[in-house]
């Protein structure tokens, strides 16, 4: 045994070769296409499982197999078509009317001094408002049929769009706009073909969000007022505590949202293909 | 078309950026603008292409506009600005779609330019499947198009490498023999503006006012050659004799700001 140990590794003779030690692992993203469905698989396979064995309750939750079948039975009498409908109808009608209205003022917004020194503040102090919160004043002017659920999901979703579509156009670069300006183009032929278009991108990214937005509040306005629709439905099972009809109908409010989100991706994919 | 600047000055608020600027631009002339960053180059172009209005002076235009000219100033830019979602000849048509103009002269002014440039089988392309080079051709096609009298040519080598550089040197100049157009060239690149241009302004840092201005006596054919690099190295160092002390204050002044 030597007397003492040495401090460090004895040094390498400076002529030996040493290999570069690669240092540049991780922090990048790899592909995993099954991972997705294999977690998704796992989780519905937990939930069955612990259901059949008694570890869940299948009145508080019961198993995928019995939501599959609760759907199934959905679709058979006709119900399923009944309310997807009804809240089909109600988020296209207050989503267009939203976009439209708030396309239009954030356009003013985007491209007009005053329009931005009057919207701004405006908007700032309407935008954090619950709109859901408004549903009962919508209620006594309206009354309680459709309109009210339109407002209220118009509402809520001319806000976000006001603010997506004139941070959008702020985002179109100015040099852009200075070409156009320096070859004459008229200020028309600058909205449409060089604020417009690089515009575009941020307007379907709020598009992505007020799509949510809708979604949440045709549910919410539902439970508060409707005959039909997923959120009267799903109210209606919560009610009668079936809860296999209720998860069906949560389902169908998560295929809708994916149903949602994959229209706007064609969308994007179509429109944005230049990026 | 000849070009005059007359006793031009700019502020932003407080800041004088530029100061009794007087340049007069000869038709067929290029006039070289350096200087050291953030004396006011690329402002000097802006005004004398009427995108910034300017606080005093005047920008004038002498002289016939020739034929077929669409936008007598005309401008080149440093980014390119071209439009990203549109095709390359789709590009080049933007600055002629406000233009009354017979279709079939429309699509043979946008496939002169290109052809011009060499960008013809790209046309169908996207600004970002093209290399800087091709992406500043499609801008010079697209100046091209509109068949200008001045040319503003703002740093519009300056993002490239400096192969592509040479190669876009080399069509610069076949373009001009052929147009002869009037050009002022904004570089702070002295060997860009010792190759294409019969003078050379030289400003000082902020505010930028015209420190010299220096004639490139050698023909800008003969610049290539050996026999001519005896000169033109007397006349760089000339340059930058006058560029260095501007540069080296305008650098201390950005540190301390």
């Amino acid at each position: 045994m030597p007397d003492s140990l040495p401090l460090a590794a004895p040094a390498s003779p400076a002529s030996a070769p040493q290999p570069v030690r690669f240092r540049g692992g991780g922090f990048t993203v790899r592909r995993h296409p099954l991972a997705a469905l294999a977690a998704f698989a796992i989780l519905v396979g937990v939930w069955e499982g612990a259901s059949r064995l008694g570890l869940a309750s299948p009145l508080f939750l019961p198993p995928p197999s019995a939501v599959g079948a609760a759907l199934a039975g959905m679709v058979a009498d006709g119900s399923l078509w009944l309310n997807l409908k009804a809240s089909l109808m109600r988020i296209g009608v207050g989503w267009t009317l939203g976009t439209l209205g708030g396309m239009l003022v954030g356009f003013a917004m985007g491209i007009g001094s005053l329009a931005r020194a009057v919207g701004v503040p405006l908007v700032s102090a309407f935008f954090p408002i619950p709109k859901i919160a408004l549903l009962p004043l919508f209620i006594l002017w309206f009354g309680i049929g459709e309109p009210s659920k339109f407002a209220t999901i118009g509402f809520g979703v001319f806000f976000p769009t006001v603010i997506a579509t004139y941070s959008a156009i702020d985002a179109v670069p100015r040099n852009l706009i200075r070409m156009a300006q320096s070859f004459g183009l008229p200020w028309r032929s600058i909205l449409r073909s060089i604020v417009l278009p690089g515009a575009l991108p941020g307007i379907l990214a709020g598009f992505r969000i007020t799509a949510s937005i809708a979604l949440i509040l045709v549910v919410a306005a539902e439970m508060i007022g409707a005959e039909y629709g997923i959120g009267a439905f799903v109210l209606m099972a919560g009610n009668l505590m079936q809860t296999d009809t209720l998860l069906a109908g949560v389902l169908v409010l998560s295929l809708m949202g994916l149903t949602i989100g994959t229209v706007l991706s064609v969308l994007e994919r179509r429109l944005l293909k230049w990026r | 078309m000849r070009l005059l600047v007359s006793n031009l000055t700019h502020r932003y608020e407080d800041l004088t950026v530029l100061e009794g600027i007087d340049l007069d631009l000869a038709e067929g002339e290029i006039l070289a603008v350096i200087g050291p960053s953030g004396c006011g180059k690329s402002t000097l172009l802006g005004i004398a292409g009427g995108i910034v209005a300017p606080t005093a002076g005047r920008v004038t235009m002498e002289g016939p506009v020739p034929d077929g000219c669409l936008n007598p100033i005309t401008f080149i830019f440093q980014d390119f600005a071209l439009l990203p979602w549109r095709s390359v000849e789709d590009n080049v048509a933007l600055v002629l779609e406000h233009h009354p103009l017979p279709e079939t002269e429309r699509r043979q002014r946008v496939e002169t330019g290109l052809r011009r440039m060499g960008l013809w089988e790209f046309r169908r392309a996207l600004p970002k499947q093209l290399s800087g080079g091709m992406r500043q051709r499609v801008g010079i096609a697209r100046a091209l198009a509109v068949r200008p009298a001045v040319l503003l040519l703002d740093e519009p080598l300056s993002a490239l490498d400096a192969q592509t550089r040479e190669l876009l040197m080399d069509d610069f100049l076949d373009l001009w023999r052929r147009e002869r157009t009037t050009a002022l060239y904004v570089t702070h690149n002295l060997d860009e503006a010792l190759r294409l241009a019969d003078r050379i302004a030289v400003l000082s840092r902020r505010p930028g006012r015209i420190r010299e201005i220096v004639t490139v006596e050698e023909p800008r054919e003969r610049r290539q050659e050996p026999s001519a690099q005896a000169h033109l190295a007397e006349v760089r160092d000339r340059l930058w004799h006058l560029m260095k002390a501007e540069a080296q204050m305008a650098d201390r002044e950005i540190a301390r700001a």
